[in-house]
């Protein structure tokens, strides 16, 4: 077994390295636990100076626990970073710095908001239990790296997961939805007590699909006949996107949740195309997804409800607006118009105008407006980084169920990103998810937090020198049939899949 | 699988794009729409996030901002003198927005204009507070404080305007109100609000530059000045051809004037002038026609809608398709003729400044003194008269002060003329007529002062008295003020 350079753009010194032999190979790949650590200081100090520009701002005194906070952020971010160095010591060296930095600053916005005390209605003070949560998150992500040996191992659940992820994304249907949930049903409460389902089975149901598609993708890939230079699948093949297609409908139907649905087929989709290289999944699924938006939007009034705010972010203001529209695109839009350029500065905007979920689904509204096009630029390039180097973790893993879990949570990641974020600035209709780390929310800081640690598990796999055991697959993984095209031709074991190896 | 993947992260990064595009659209292309937008409440809340900027008069503010400290609004607005110069600068309020100079100089008085960003980020490395920038306005306190006493509790508006420069020393308007008693949020600041609105004397209303009034007599100086200008008159003391009774054209309605033992028939220009010959003029106005007096009304600012002194004016109209009679009346300032006090103000001061009419102007400066962002720089808006039809005009409008129907007006050791109107308005006009009093006055040194004043309701029976004996007296303590007399 030969190593790979995750990082990239290296290949004639990755190919020397595997073609001089693994003898010295462990010496020569360096674990970037170093960068990470230094990384780590600027994801915490980064936070720390927008939290003292929040209390100068506002307050005209650095905050009083400014040290507590500071030393806090240390810690977890620390402890996490040594977790790292103990189990998964090759692993990418940017996720967690990336990870960190996000969940530093949603905490500070979340605290500037909460400083805004009446402006805000329902301002409930949220730091101490978002800090709870990322905590927690944390814990969780020490947890995957301690306990999680080797990613593989959740293969073996494939089907368990297909069906707790089934469970979890039921379960809100059968929950009733508040009012000022906006006709969303994806929370599951116990008096004030609730957690949003859809974030952790967005997970699992990554770990289903890779697992499945391992299995299925020789038959999906190569059992369809030609037709107009497509490849068509054969019509019992069609079975599991059907499937997918009618559950991602459902959850449409009875949860009323644009984005989640959109994520879930999103999901799929991309996942089917990466394990059978077949375009025609993708038209297939670009053409089912249309499908069923079409259908639901004209049949389901909480969607296009969405629909026309989308279209007429104002039509709120007017004195006749229509029943159930809301102004929060609009209060958003005019959020980040006001923000401009460089922003007014933390602490110094009027983003609680936004007032609905301005700590939440619209916070990226207030970064807006305090940081301005240059703050937003910064955090989407942040939010990118996280996904290509998810991908790239992709690219470097050298088992197909790792490759796929890989992919599917980095493209899960993106997806959500880009919904949320496309939702709240206008690009798309809204929908009812959070942004990743930055926003308030328990259940969205821990399930991505456990998300980032399975892709360092991944990536730490990938990178981990051959003369490590666990590098080594397990036996029982089926091979991959396809033609692998950017594998070296005649290197390694036939079939194993190869490798970044460009 | 590594072509798909690589063919997933472009699609992902393309994804990340997309939204960086639509942010740089946002922010960047739209923002200031989005910024601007008339529901974004900032704007309300910017105006008094930082002490803003005061509205300067002779040199002393006659605004300032007040800490309140509020949950949403740091400031309050308050005024020193509100009444007397609520038609200056308007009212600047936590809920009911602004008017006037708060309002059209809100980004200097904010201190968000872009012309300030050099001084606020001066400021704000210096460690000073963020302040609004200050506007200097050509007010003279001592005609403003003469024109609103002499109105007292009259209603009406009275006007001062240099005629050499434009620069405009009084704007008053009764009932007036006090701004600063609903400058702030609470439930008393709405009911003041609410009652100023409903208050039927229309306190809110800027009477000096947004109402019309029809200009009566006064409106004879127009008249007057085309005869000259379309040479149909040489000379204030040529004779007209007035019949002792005159038949408006076209019909069988005879014009009166105002009191039938009145010297009219055969009349000179100056002495139809200084009695207010309706007959005279009347048939002068059908005689020159409506075009030629539309074109001479439009050189003095008539149906000109854009006279912003930065407050814009409501246009004053002459009317464009009157028939002879119609025109008749038109040329005595009846009929459709409809006139702001600020017009009737410019046509004195043009006349004064021997027909050169500059363009009216209230804010001399913004910025505070020392630091200016922008000074007024004066000009001319027309040549409303050549400077010999000036004279002549001159000539006869002192002739009413002298011995006419202004003699009121009279200030000894100074230049005076005048002219007095009573219009006639309402139904079948049984309104109470309106007084009005268009005068200028010059010392020795050259010092010019152009005043018009209107008082409502002016007189109990429709006499030409009224101009004379209302108007008349608030025009002189005006024009002594200005004057230094």
């Amino acid at each position: 077994m030969s190593t790979f350079d995750v990082s990239g753009g290296r290949t004639p010194a990755a190919g020397r390295r595997r073609a001089t032999g693994r003898g010295s190979t462990a010496e020569t790949v360096p674990n970037r636990r170093n960068t990470e650590l230094l990384m780590l200081l600027f994801a915490v100090a980064v936070p720390v100076f927008g939290y003292a520009n929040v209390g100068l701002a506002m307050d005209g005194t650095l905050p009083a626990n400014i040290l507590a906070y500071g030393l806090g952020l240390g810690v977890l971010a620390g402890v996490a970073h040594l977790a790292v160095r103990r189990f998964a010591p090759y692993a990418d060296p940017l996720l967690l710095p990336l990870a960190t930095l996000l969940n530093g600053l949603g905490l500070v916005m979340i605290w500037r908001l909460d400083k805004a005390g009446k402006l805000l209605s329902n301002n409930f003070p949220a730091t101490t239990n978002q800090l709870m949560w990322s905590g927690l998150g944390i814990a969780l992500f020490i947890g995957v790296m301690w306990l999680l040996k080797d990613h593989r191992i959740l293969q073996r659940y494939t089907y368990i997961s297909m069906v707790v992820a089934l469970v979890l994304l039921a379960a809100p249907a059968f929950f009733p939805s508040r009012k000022e949930d906006f006709g969303a049903k994806i929370w599951i409460r116990f008096g004030s007590f609730s957690i949003q389902p859809g974030e952790f089975a967005k997970i699992i149901l990554t770990i289903f699909f890779a697992g499945f598609l391992m299995v299925k993708k020789d038959a999906l890939a190569l059992a369809s006949r030609k037709f107009m230079g497509l490849y068509l699948p054969r019509g019992r093949d069609l079975g599991p996107i059907v499937v997918v297609w009618l559950l991602s409908i459902m959850i449409l139907v009875f949860e009323t949740d644009l984005g989640t649905s959109f994520l879930f087929f999103g999901l799929f989709v991309v996942m089917l195309y990466v394990a059978t290289e077949r375009t025609s999944w993708i038209v297939f699924g670009l053409l089912m997804s249309f499908g069923g938006a079409a259908l639901v939007a004209t049949s389901e009034p909480h969607v296009k409800t969405r629909i026309n705010a989308w279209l007429d972010p104002m039509a709120a203001f007017a004195p006749n607006h229509p029943k159930d529209s809301s102004e929060q695109i609009g209060q958003t839009l005019m959020s980040l118009g006001s923000g401009g350029t460089v922003g007014t500065g933390l602490g110094q905007g009027r983003s609680w105008l936004i007032q609905f979920a301005a700590k939440s689904d619209f916070i990226l509204g207030s970064f807006g407006e305090e940081l301005g096009l240059t703050g937003l630029m910064a955090i989407f390039l942040v939010y990118g980084l996280v996904v290509q180097r998810g991908l790239r973790t992709a690219l470097a893993a050298r088992d197909p169920f790792g490759k796929l879990l890989a992919v599917g949570l980095s493209s899960a990641f993106a997806l959500q990103v880009f919904v949320v974020a496309g939702g709240v600035t206008g690009l798309i209709p809204l929908t009812g998810m959070t942004m990743p780390f930055l926003a308030q929310g328990g259940s969205s800081v821990v399930a991505n937090w456990a998300l980032i640690a399975v892709l360092m598990k991944i990536s730490d796999t990938a990178r981990r020198p051959a003369a490590e055991p666990t590098a080594e697959p397990a036996p029982a993984i089926p091979e991959p049939a396809g033609p692998d095209r950017f594998g070296p031709p005649g290197y390694g074991a036939p079939g194993q899949s190869r490798g970044a190896s460009s | 699988m590594n072509k798909p993947i690589r063919r997933v992260s472009i699609f992902c990064l393309v994804l990340i794009l997309a939204l960086m595009v639509r942010v740089n659209w946002v922010q960047g292309v739209q923002a200031s729409a989005w910024a601007n937008n008339k529901h974004n409440e900032r704007t309300k809340y910017d105006r008094y996030a930082t002490p803003r900027g005061n509205i300067i008069v002779g040199g002393q503010p006659v605004t300032k901002s007040d800490f309140v400290n509020g949950l949403r609004y740091k400031y309050k607005r308050a005024w020193i003198d509100g009444p007397v110069y609520a038609p200056v600068t308007g009212y600047s309020s936590q809920i009911f927005d602004a008017t006037q100079l708060e309002k059209l100089e809100d980004p200097v008085l904010s201190g968000t204009d872009s012309r300030l960003f050099f001084r606020n980020t001066l400021d704000m490395l210096t460690g000073k507070p963020k302040q609004g920038g200050d506007v200097v306005t050509t007010i003279d306190p001592k005609v403003q404080k003469a024109g609103f006493e002499g109105l007292g509790n009259r209603k009406g508006a009275a006007v001062a305007i240099d005629p050499n420069t434009g620069a405009i020393l009084a704007l008053v308007s009764t009932p007036s109100y006090d701004p600063g008693t609903f400058a702030g949020g609470t439930d008393a600041d709405s009911a003041a609000y609410n009652a100023l609105k409903d208050d039927p004397n229309q306190p809110l209303l800027n009477r000096a530059l947004r109402q019309t009034y029809p200009p009566g007599s006064t409106f004879k100086l127009v008249t007057a000045a085309t005869a000259f200008e379309t040479g149909k008159y040489k000379n204030p003391g040529d004779a007209t051809e007035t019949p002792e009774t005159y038949i408006l054209p076209g019909t069988s309605t005879p014009l009166v004037n105002d009191s039938p033992d009145e010297d009219c028939e055969n009349a000179t220009l100056t002495s139809a002038l200084a009695i207010s010959c309706n007959t005279v003029f009347g048939k002068l106005g059908a005689e020159l026609g409506r075009d030629a007096l539309r074109a001479q009304a439009e050189k003095f600012g008539f149906n000109n809608d854009k006279v912003d002194v930065p407050i814009r004016a409501a246009a004053s109209y002459y009317p464009s398709g009157s028939s002879p009679d119609g025109t008749a009346m038109d040329a005595i300032g009846q009929h459709d003729t409809r006139a702001t006090p600020l017009q009737m103000a410019m046509v004195a001061a043009a006349i004064a400044n021997n027909g050169s009419l500059m363009q009216p102007y209230l804010v001399a400066q913004e910025g505070a003194p020392g630091h200016a962002i922008s000074t007024h720089s004066e000009h001319q808006m027309s040549q409303a008269v050549s400077p010999a039809t000036a004279q002549k005009l001159q000539q006869m409008m002192e002739a009413v002060v002298k011995d006419g129907t202004g003699r009121r007006a009279n200030i000894p050791g100074v230049t005076v003329g005048g002219k007095t109107g009573t219009a006639q308005h309402g139904q079948d006009n049984a309104g109470k007529p309106f007084a009005w009093f268009v005068s200028y006055a010059k010392d020795s040194s050259g010092k010019q002062v152009a005043v018009a004043v209107v008082v409502e309701d002016g007189a109990a029976q429709s006499s030409e008295i009224s101009g004379g004996s209302l108007a008349a007296p608030i025009a002189k303590s005006m024009m002594q003020a200005a004057l230094g007399k």
